[in-house]
């Protein structure tokens, strides 16, 4: 799919999210917009998978470890296919199945439950070895927070699967800057982050991760026949694509009201 | 017990491919035979319990049957959240297996005694506990436990624990199996490794003209209600036996079903260790003297309440 595209798509799920936010006041808005442009990339141009066949054995898997970004990921599953996009106006109402953090098999397309930082990086390596045991030639992708890089389960994970050199795998860390409270560099010795993965045995790529073209460029270079599983540090801006929410950690919690919302869907030039 | 796991494993991942065992630096030489014979499928997953229970559920999610093994302590609590979230949440069949029930590494010191993982897993929504009583126990608990389908936790003792069982036992999941008739007055009720103390209770009571019926629980949870209301209406005295912390084990859960019961005939009483870590060193015997799970106390303290019957 050409870049344009991707980009118009990017807008829209982006536009979706606010909207999502602002109906069911859930929070996490800054976390979700600034990885859609991750998600676009993957869903439209790397992974391999058929939105119609869901459960195919030969799919690629993608895990969402940072849970709280769900709105993200519902919005690109419903655009991409795998529901319809109605479901996503009864997200985080009563009794529906779409909760402010992915559960299991809550929809098509969600591979694992996440919610608890530190647990995707782990059940995408066992998935990795499933298919390696298998001999079934998928790969794996997992969308981490820099804040999640907190997590010893973390660094557990990046040190086993370097070691059994699981290299169609690939972690992309959406380093916003931001965590919960603060700066996510004030609160744990996150930099050198691509140093630290290179240092845990990984291949690890910089780029700009609203960038479409090094992330599609980027992703597809998975596996990257260094033997090494893949870490793209993905450097984006919390609350991306909206002027007021931009690099500003209020958006963490902070729910869109109904003019902002309009605002919202202006500038990302959907009204 | 181990010994038996391991090579109850070994038989069962010949004729199931699915099955992978995952172990956290710890079972060496242990699974040498499962290593020459499942090649690919040990993974040495290091000091790092969290990543290895995760891995297990990934691996669960595409279809294989893994097993999750190091000491009972590391492999429960450690990583209680990633058993909580990505292998119950999910519901999946991952078998978790700790080796060191209870004070089987009394020696170790209170890092190593494990007497609050059937607390902390039984409380876990879809999981299955099963303590095997002996190595019998064990190769049964096991195949039992992979064509459950679902989380189980299995709690091992240590090795060359008795043999409790006469013959082969009929051996369900939630079902618990007579070891000794007894007479109408006293049942006891043991779980997992203390079992061999149970017994000798048993041995006890026959000194004194009791004739106690003795059940092995191995299966905490799902508890065998039925056995229950029948031990609860038949007998006078109902003991439960442990090598746990009597806050929330096998007794407490026996506590929990009994507090719903309308009527009932016997009284209740929960042997197992205190809610304390237990200092000083000494292996086993000792440790569990220390803290009461002994035939001498248990078969006194079951006199006493006997004797405050007849009173």
């Amino acid at each position: 799919m050409k870049i344009g595209k991707l980009e118009t798509l990017a807008r829209q799920v982006r536009g979706k999210i606010v909207e999502m936010s602002h109906r069911s006041q859930a929070a996490h808005l800054g976390s979700a917009l600034s990885c859609v442009d991750i998600l676009v990339a993957l869903y439209w141009n790397t992974l391999v998978i058929d939105p119609l066949k869901p459960y195919e054995l030969h799919r690629d898997r993608f895990i969402l470890s940072k849970g709280h970004a769900a709105m993200a990921l519902f919005a690109t599953l419903a655009f991409r296919g795998f529901f319809p996009e109605n479901l996503l106006d009864t997200f985080g109402s009563v009794g529906s199945c779409l909760e402010e953090h992915p559960s299991p098999g809550c929809v098509p397309g969600v591979e694992a439950a996440t919610g608890s930082l530190g647990h995707g990086i782990g059940l995408g390596i066992g998935m990795a070895l499933a298919g390696r045991l298998q001999k079934i030639p998928y790969r794996v992708f997992i969308t981490i927070s820099d804040g999640e890089c907190n997590e010893g389960s973390t660094w557990e994970a990046a040190m086993f699967a370097s070691v059994h050199h699981i290299e169609n795998m690939c972690v992309i860390v959406d380093f916003n800057k931001w965590q919960a409270t603060g700066r996510s560099c004030d609160i744990m010795a996150l930099e050198p982050l691509a140093e630290k993965w290179r240092s845990f045995g990984w291949s690890a790529y910089e780029i700009n991760g609203h960038d479409m073209n090094k992330l599609t460029e980027c992703l597809a270079n998975v596996p990257d026949h260094s033997g090494k599983p893949v870490a793209i540090i993905a450097h984006t801006v919390k609350g991306k694509g909206v002027s007021i929410m931009e690099d500003d950690n209020n958006w963490h919690y902070r729910i869109p009201t109904e003019k902002e919302v309009l605002l919202a869907k202006k500038e990302l030039g959907l009204l | 017990m181990r010994n038996t796991f391991a090579s109850t494993l070994t038989t069962l991942a010949l004729i199931d491919q699915r099955i992978v065992l995952l172990s956290g630096d710890i079972g060496n030489k242990l699974f040498d035979s499962f290593k020459e014979q499942c090649p690919g499928r040990f993974f040495n997953c290091g000091v790092a319990e969290a990543n290895m229970t995760s891995m297990a559920a990934g691996m669960a999610l595409c279809g294989l049957r893994p097993v999750t093994y190091t000491i009972a302590s590391f492999v429960t609590v450690r990583c209680l959240e990633q058993i909580r979230i990505d292998v119950c949440y999910h519901n999946l069949p991952v078998i978790i297996v700790g080796v060191g029930a209870g004070l089987s590494y009394a020696e170790l010191g209170a890092t190593h005694h494990s007497c609050e993982d059937i607390a902390m897993m039984r409380v876990l929504p879809n999981m299955t506990v099963i303590c095997p009583g002996d190595a019998i126990e064990v190769r049964l608990a096991l195949a039992a436990a992979f064509k459950h389908g679902g989380p189980v936790y299995i709690r091992l003792g240590k090795k060359n624990e008795p043999i409790i069982h006469n013959d082969e036992p009929v051996f369900q999941i939630g079902k618990g199996i007579l070891i000794r008739e007894g007479g109408k007055e006293v049942c006891l009720l043991g779980t997992g490794n203390v079992m061999p103390v149970v017994l000798e209770t048993a041995n006890l009571l026959a000194t004194h003209g009791i004739e106690a019926q003795v059940v092995s629980m191995h299966t905490v949870k799902p508890l065998d209600e039925c056995l229950l209301e029948k031990v609860f209406s038949q007998f006078k005295i109902v003991a439960t036996v442990e090598e746990h912390s009597l806050l929330g084990g096998f007794g407490s859960s026996v506590a929990e079903w009994l507090s719903g019961q309308r009527t009932r005939k016997a009284d209740l009483l929960r042997f197992g260790a205190k809610d304390e870590f237990i200092h000083g060193a000494g292996k086993q015997k000792t440790a569990r003297q220390s803290v009461g799970i002994e035939a001498g106390f248990i078969s006194e303290e079951i006199l006493r309440r006997r004797q405050g019957h007849s009173n």
